[in-house]
């Protein structure tokens, strides 16, 4: 009622009930007919609203707190060089507390509240299967920064697309080679009982076989775990190999009780920094990694042949060469996945140029155009390294990085091919209907 | 590995898990016995001892093991305190309902969680153990500061078994809970006493944290496993029975060890709380309580 009051400033003309109704009826009708008075407003200079599923709270708050700061740091530059179609972009924050159930909640919420353009953001792989089936009901382009294989197994939907980091899959593809050729061939797998952990199973397994080695054996522990000394006398006496894999704020005592259980007769460890993602890796316990070897999707530490484009990445998002917050070294970044923010919200700028997006009715054209993406090149927007980008499947694959812990930093040791974690795709969501 | 050396990690690791467990479940215990009332927050406690464990041991420089010495006796001393208050400021004011209680800590425990993820972040973060020893068995190396920890537990509890049973303070205590309107006709400050017992149950969980957490690290959601397992040591050990807390944390903890160690971790999550279960159904008022007046 204020708004049409002050709309038809009725104050003037004297106000009878039957004016008012009628003003009442324009209004509805003007909020009613989509893509009207309001819309041709929108075209020229309205922002498109990006809607950030974000882990502010529960298991996930470590990685939701940077990828929102790489996300912010992005954002700006975009908007600083003239915005998306000449439009200035617009991050809409929702907590999902790193749970399904609400994860698919917050995605409702902006498809129908905020009326966001799109979604973005989401990390923890139970999240991102919880909240694609809803992105997929009310289409709306749903774009994680998972590293799961589950965007790329063809399970989700056309909807969800993982085109700034590379996937589970693929990591563990491009890594068994190196693991084999360097480290040993008798490897014991310890993951978290769930789908991410389930993803490295499955996948490191049949690759390290490929490469003449094998798994002599595989502990799940579950993620609330807090204690994991009861599960090392499962690791068979000719384990050359440990690989480990987990997340969550136990990790530490892990990597602690490990060394409490082997002293310095250890096997050679070879673990995902998943693990380590915003602890410092000169934590108090953590010595015994000392010499041990970690994948990383992007460095944490600065490393001597760093791009100019990894430079000024780094600068905007504010990491210093230990990778931790240039304000405060004690808060170590989650540097090896949040990356992907960065460059997800620069495929989405070239998808939305690519196919004129304007608007919410627009959204199956901008599916259509980022499946047609096939190579982003390293730059600026990309400044991971070089990819390539399979339309079929929704999954980009890039370079991985494995670094040595050397002197209390992590030292990049090896850097894989693009082509060394490419694997036959199981799925094909163009064939899907929009 | 061999059978033995397979079984004595497990007991090891059980024997730990049941030394915090009783220190915690203790803490609870007392709450329940004497206040008759449930105290949801008792792990957000917990937690608050851990959290402020790390704050005390970053802030003192020195060697660690005058940071943790610190931590050991302030720690304790502000969650006490912080205990203290929400029992005058909020509990009083409900009047003990039960109900009414339940929903209060339940707000505490959000307020207690959320507090700390603003003030302290998501993060984990260890705390340097006051030493680090670490004993070669023959078959497996352990940490010598995790023995440590069952003998500062059985220390503790005995020193709270004295404080409950020789001491003029424990005997309020145990008048309190034994018939709350006669204590009070008796002279007895009823509402203090439920203060202090109030402080004193979270006292007991912070140092059980303080202790643990420089072999789990403080994190802002680790308050809820110590919750629900204190609360499954206090329905089998029976409400308010110091002996039966600790009989039950040491079943609970080291059966946990030995089960998931052997079979899963989640069969041993399945027996406890079949265990719980089947002594609700046979012996409601636990194995070492009496009947509820």
């Amino acid at each position: 009622m204020t708004d049409s009051k002050r709309f038809f400033d009725l104050g003037k003309s004297g106000l009878t009930r039957r004016t008012a109704l009628k003003g009442l009826a324009a209004g509805a009708g003007l909020m009613a007919a989509p893509g009207f008075v309001r819309y041709s407003q929108a075209q020229s200079s309205a922002p498109i609203k990006i809607g950030f599923q974000a882990h502010r709270t529960g298991i996930g708050a470590a990685y939701g707190r940077w990828y929102e700061k790489t996300t912010n740091a992005a954002v700006k530059l975009i908007n600083d060089a003239g915005g998306i179609n000449g439009r200035p972009v617009e991050i809409i924050v929702e907590d999902d507390g790193t749970d399904p159930k609400r994860g698919a909640e917050v995605v409702a919420k902006f498809a129908s509240q905020h009326k966001t353009d799109i979604v973005f953001g989401t990390l923890f792989s139970h999240v991102v299967v919880g909240s694609a089936p809803t992105a997929g009901e009310l289409k709306i382009p749903y774009y994680v920064v998972s590293e799961g294989y589950h965007v790329a197994s063809g399970k989700l939907n056309r909807w969800v697309f993982q085109p700034g980091i590379t996937d589970v899959r693929s990591q563990v593809t491009s890594v068994a080679p190196w693991v084999a050729a360097n480290l040993g061939k008798k490897v014991t797998m310890i993951y978290p009982d769930y789908a991410f952990g389930y993803d490295h199973r499955d996948y490191f397994a049949p690759a390290i076989k490929a490469q003449g080695g094998e798994v002599v054996a595989q502990i799940p522990i579950p993620p609330t775990e807090s204690s994991f000394t009861k599960y090392l006398p499962q690791i068979p006496a000719d384990t050359e190999v440990l690989y480990h894999v987990m997340v969550g704020p136990g990790v530490l005592t892990f990597v602690k009780e490990l060394g409490e259980f082997y002293g310095s007769n250890k096997p050679q460890l070879f673990g995902f920094i998943d693990s380590l993602e915003a602890v410092d890796i000169n934590s108090p316990g953590l010595e015994f990694l000392d010499g041990s070897h970690f994948w990383e999707g992007s460095p944490r530490y600065a490393q001597a042949n760093d791009s100019e484009a990894q430079k000024a990445y780094r600068a905007a998002v504010g990491i210093d060469d230990n990778g931790a917050s240039t304000t405060d070294a004690k808060d170590v970044s989650t540097a090896a996945h949040m990356f992907g923010c960065w460059e997800t919200l620069y495929v989405i700028k070239k998808a939305m140029e690519d196919s004129g997006y304007k608007g919410p009715e627009d959204r199956a054209k901008l599916v259509e155009a980022t499946e047609a993406l096939t190579e982003f090149k390293e730059g600026p927007e990309h400044p991971q390294g070089d990819k390539k980008f399979n339309g079929k499947i929704h999954q980009v694959f890039g370079h991985q990085n494995i670094s040595k812990v050397e002197g209390g930093k992590l030292n990049v040791v090896h850097r894989t091919s693009i082509e060394d974690g490419m694997y036959e795709p199981e799925g094909d969501y163009t064939t899907q209907p929009l | 590995m061999a059978f033995f050396p397979h079984l004595l990690l497990a007991t090891l690791e059980g024997l730990v898990t049941s030394a915090v467990l009783a220190l915690t479940a203790l803490g609870l215990s007392l709450v329940f016995g004497v206040m008759r009332i449930v105290n949801v927050a008792h792990g957000e406690f917990f937690m608050l001892g851990a959290v402020l464990a790390w704050a005390i041991t970053t802030t003192l420089t020195g060697h660690p093991a005058f940071g943790f010495a610190v931590a050991l006796v302030v720690s304790p001393l502000i969650v006490g305190a912080i205990a203290w208050v929400s029992e005058r400021l909020v509990l009083r004011r409900v009047e003990y309902n039960p109900e009414a209680t339940i929903v209060a800590t339940i707000g505490l425990l959000y307020i207690i969680q959320q507090l700390a993820l603003t003030f302290y972040g998501p993060e984990a973060r260890p705390v340097a153990p006051p030493f680090n020893y670490r004993i070669q068995l023959p078959w497996f190396g352990y940490s010598g500061y995790k023995l440590s920890i069952i003998a500062a537990s059985a220390l503790l509890l005995l020193a709270t078994w004295f404080v409950l049973t020789r001491t003029r303070i424990g005997l309020v205590m145990r008048a309190t809970q034994y018939d709350r309107e006669t204590a009070q006709a008796f002279g007895i400050p009823v509402g203090r006493v439920y203060g202090a017992v109030f402080a004193l149950g979270a006292m007991l969980a912070a140092i059980a944290a303080v202790l643990i957490v420089p072999i789990q690290q403080a994190h802002y959601l680790m308050g809820l496993d110590p919750l629900l397992l204190s609360f499954i040591v206090v329905i089998i050990g029976g409400l308010g029975s110091l002996r039966g807390t600790v009989i039950a944390a040491l079943l609970i903890g080291v059966s946990d060890g030995i089960i998931s160690v052997f079979f899963s971790p989640t069969l041993a999550k399945i027996i406890a709380t079949l265990i719980v279960a089947m002594v609700l159904v046979f012996r409601p008022q636990g194995l070492f309580g009496t009947a509820a007046k």
